[in-house]
């Protein structure tokens, strides 16, 4: 008779095997959960984007507006660093799967070390803008660029709070190889933020 | 008898056809990481030398490019069970299809 496990290998529920029932899907529940929030979110960022598209290049508006104050060069900067802390998270993601703990560790931290890189960057840049005068209040362009920019901001803090609660159930041994998916949810979460930046980045800053 | 046995397995496990348990090799990611950087620095590159119209679409492309790159390699989508696919595909198509039709009626309301 096929134990829990064996049962939950059949049915493609990796990472937590023994931890709950095989479901009809394949698929653990915490993981599809992960990936029917992430469609979710898809519609959120889709609706700030939006809202920046209809007003940014609107008329009657006074001040300055943020494409006015951007700085290409440091913004790009800031890709750069979220785009490899999404290699340092699928490394972490491989590590644990293969039972390296150590470099695990070593790659969660280094994922939300990157991720607080692009934070300190992004509230610099904030801060640079509002020195220059635009902020939320100066006009609906900018209200709408901070809105969409500070809740991409959140979202990585909230990816940061959870590298660094896996990292630290790893270094107390309560983040074992049945635990690799976890990691993975985490990592999903992670290269969504990435993929949300990307689509900023372009249609944001660099698309006149 | 084994082979057949393990086939069956595979069946039941990735019901809908995923090809779990081929993820890409560090090396893979290293590549993938540094295919990324360089549409980043080409993106950049068009921000300043300007190639008139095309420069929009081209931006675009490049984007998507980068996106689906993420989400296949990293994100696992091409490796996994097509149902995490579709659902998050949909949920991408939702969001494409709603704004732009929002955008699109916007300035008649203006």
């Amino acid at each position: 008779m096929a134990d829990a496990s064996t049962l939950a290998h059949e049915h493609g529920v990796t990472g937590h095997a023994g931890d709950h029932p095989p479901t009809n899907t394949g698929i653990s529940n915490e993981k599809l959960a992960m990936w029917a929030f992430l469609g979710s979110e898809c519609l959120l960022f889709g609706a700030l984007m939006s809202t920046y598209f209809l007003y940014r290049n609107r008329g009657g508006q006074t001040g300055l507006r943020p494409r006015d104050v951007f700085d290409i060069p440091f913004t790009s900067f800031s890709s750069f660093v979220l785009l490899t802390s999404s290699l340092t998270m699928v490394l972490a993601v491989a590590a644990i799967q293969r039972g390296d703990h150590r470099k695990t560790r070593a790659w969660l931290v280094a994922t939300a070390m990157l991720g607080a890189t692009f934070i300190a960057g992004q509230i610099f840049e904030f801060t640079q803008f509002i020195r220059e005068g635009v902020s939320l209040s100066t006009n609906v362009a900018s209200g709408a660029f901070f809105v969409l920019t500070g809740f991409h901001g959140a979202h990585v803090t909230i990816g940061i709070v959870m590298l660094l609660t896996l990292w630290m159930r790893s270094l107390r041994n309560k983040l074992g190889t049945e635990k690799a998916e976890a990691v993975e949810i985490v990592g999903l979460y992670w290269h969504f933020v990435d993929v949300v930046w990307i689509v900023i980045f372009t249609v944001v800053y660099l698309i006149p | 008898m084994n082979e057949t046995a393990t086939q069956t397995e595979d069946t039941r496990a990735h019901p809908e056809g995923g090809e779990h348990g081929a993820h890409p090799t560090e090396a893979k990611y290293y590549k993938i990481a540094l295919f990324l950087a360089v549409v980043t620095a080409g993106e950049v590159a068009l921000y300043y030398f300007d190639i008139g119209a095309a420069t929009n679409p081209v931006l675009m492309a490049m984007a998507a490019v980068k996106f689906a790159t993420v989400a296949m390699f990293f994100m696992h989508l091409k490796f996994d069970n097509r149902v995490l696919r579709r659902l998050f595909i949909t949920g991408l198509i939702l969001a494409v299809a709603v704004y732009a039709a929002a955008l699109r009626m916007f300035p008649y309301f203006q």
